[in-house]
């Protein structure tokens, strides 16, 4: 079976698809790509089932050879990428050849990028799902060593690039009240809307942290709820008042009280910063809610009749020196994906 | 209606962007959770169009759905016809569960709080095993990690507040207590619950034919036995530790 061997990788990588949806009854949250988004724009690229399972490598990429000829794309943070050291364009699909070497350098905005290959990656399925998740023990972090075989591949499309939503520098996200906004008063619910935020240091696929200068966001009685449903997107505040905003591999209950919901369709954004990038959250009606969240369940079906074909060679491009090839580049000591647990 | 009601209960609420959440009390209490586990009962039997799941917490029931298939407004609006249909907190548990003993070692290096918490409970330790070892306990929920149940409610002896301190790791199938509750764990953990109990239970299995052992709403008993005998349960029956399990009959 083609597929790649990993040579080097950063030391959290792991295979992931959408995830497990409907066994929150036993605990086990949804988990899946930080960013489903590139998993779509992965499928597209490849003309493929955007259910097929992806590497999805946190701040640092890798270094792979090919076991036998197969088709990649690579998306989310871009990521420096060469082939056999000529420059690969991110957001794009190649067909290599056995023994091929594949270098994808450290992020150079945003967190987590991906590795796609054609038919996907082919790790077993547990509990209805390729997803890693590692606290609840179900599959394994990729390591170095490993071989990530790819599934039967009945597609042929390569060369394909699409233009991307640039969600990996921060900006506005929109928030809509859930069942426990009522705990905070309507001064603090405000107060939360106009808060210049920027991503913590503390962040991983179950959270990510936001700092401000403003003082703390607590609701009303505080320490006395009951643990309830967590939905990704969730903004939880913790004992002081510290916001998180919970991602999909977030525990299934919770008993610190959440402000409201980031829209699952600004989510990737969250998952994406930068410790550092700047965030404010925006509240928007439930209506306005469903709306942009359609319209971008509609753009994710476009996304494969949205590529077109890439000039794959940078010799034939007049213009090359106003691509973006090398710029966008980030303080290189930022901490892409952070140290800390989210409690 | 509703005699026993929570004033001001049950309450049906938006989570998000796609769920709702019917809620029966504002803090733990025996009836409000069994009304939870009838109107999750009633919820899946009903199996309406668009609901895409349904779970459990203490007091409160989520319903994750796709609001092309069901709005908002029609699900609430059937949400409130169903609350209303019938007095939740005085209707009896859902059928189909479970009653398990569960072979358990109280104290010893095993279990090294078992001391403490009796003191704060202000029981010897032999009372307090007997205690423990003799409450039949309900899976209240599932949660915080996979196939890992809240269980109780325990007397009001054993009201304990969470350790400010955590324990830095607990083995999985350790029984913990805090606020009248046990938690079993399904993996080893940090906590901040005492350890009062090991056993022998594996909760989760992911590649198992049945991945998860427990339902919300079964119902457990840890037995005390011995040190020597614990191990060698554990040691004979590596999946389950010597726990047996009958159908509770409606």
């Amino acid at each position: 079976m083609s597929g790649v061997k990993v040579l080097k990788i950063g030391p959290a990588a792991s295979v992931q698809d959408l995830g497990r949806p409907g066994l929150l009854d036993q605990g086990v949250p949804r988990g899946g790509a930080a960013d489903p988004l590139a998993l779509a724009e992965g499928a597209a690229l490849l003309q493929q089932d955007p259910g097929f399972a992806a590497l999805e490598m946190a701040g640092m990429g890798g270094s792979f050879e090919a076991t036998g000829a197969l088709r990649i794309a690579l998306t989310g943070a871009p990521m420096s990428a060469t082939l056999d050291g000529a420059a690969l364009i991110w957001n794009a699909s190649y067909r290599i050849e056995a023994g091929q070497r594949l270098e994808i350098g450290p992020a150079r905005r945003g967190v987590y990028g991906y590795l796609h290959l054609g038919g996907g990656i082919d790790v077993p399925s547990v509990l209805g799902a390729r997803a890693t998740h590692l606290a609840a023990g179900l599959g394994k972090a990729t390591v170095a060593g490993d071989v990530l075989v790819a599934g039967q591949d009945s597609g042929a499309e390569t060369g394909l690039t699409l233009p991307v939503q640039d969600r990996f520098q921060g900006g506005d996200v929109r928030i809509v009240e859930s069942f426990q906004s009522e705990l905070f008063s309507p001064d603090v619910r405000a107060r939360f809307a106009e808060t210049a935020f920027r991503r913590g240091t503390r962040a991983n696929r179950m959270g990510v942290e936001m700092l401000s200068d403003s003082e703390g966001f607590a609701a009303d009685g505080q320490l006395n709820i009951l643990s309830e449903i967590i939905v990704p997107g969730d903004v939880q505040m913790t004992g002081d008042g510290k916001p998180f905003v919970l991602l999909r591999e977030a525990q299934t209950t919770g008993g610190y009280p959440r402000i409201g919901t980031v829209l699952p369709c600004d989510l990737p954004k969250v998952a994406q910063a930068q410790a550092g990038a700047p965030f404010r959250f925006r509240w928007v009606s439930l209506e306005d809610g469903l709306r942009l969240q359609a319209k971008h369940e509609k753009d994710l079906r476009a996304l494969p009749g949205a590529c077109r074909p890439l000039l794959r060679d940078p010799g034939a491009i007049q213009d090359l020196l106003s691509y973006q090839l090398i710029s966008g580049a980030v303080s290189a000591t930022a901490d892409p994906f952070g140290t800390g647990e989210v409690k | 209606m509703n005699s026993q009601a929570v004033s001001g209960f049950p309450t049906i609420r938006t989570v998000g962007l796609t769920g709702m959440i019917v809620t029966f009390a504002d803090a733990l209490d025996e009836a409000s959770n069994r009304a939870t586990l009838s109107f999750r009962q009633r919820l899946e039997e009903l199996d309406w169009a668009g609901v895409l799941e349904t779970s459990t917490s203490l007091a409160s029931v989520y319903i994750r759905f796709d609001p092309h298939d069901l709005d908002h407004a029609r699900l609430a609006a059937r949400l409130k016809e169903q609350v209303e249909a019938r007095d939740w907190y005085r209707e009896p548990l859902p059928p189909g569960r479970r009653f398990w003993r569960v072979p358990t070692v109280y104290g010893t290096d095993l279990a090294p709080q078992l001391p403490e918490a009796a003191d704060a409970a202000g029981l010897t330790e032999a009372q307090a095993i007997e205690c423990l070892g003799s409450s039949r306990v309900r899976v209240l929920t599932i949660g915080f990690a996979p196939g890992q149940p809240y269980l109780g409610q325990l007397g009001p002896e054993w009201d304990l507040p969470r350790q400010t301190e955590l324990t830095p790791m607990v083995p999985r199938g350790a029984l913990v207590l805090a606020i009248r509750q046990f938690v079993l764990f399904s993996s080893s953990t940090p906590t901040g619950w005492r350890h009062v109990g090991q056993t022998g239970f594996m909760l989760f299995r992911p590649e198992a034919e049945t991945p998860f052992a427990l339902r919300a709403g079964d119902e457990l008993q840890f037995e005390p036995v011995s040190r020597t005998d614990f191990l060698k349960l554990r040691e004979d029956d590596a999946i389950m530790g010597g726990a047996t399990c009958e159908e509770i009959s409606a």
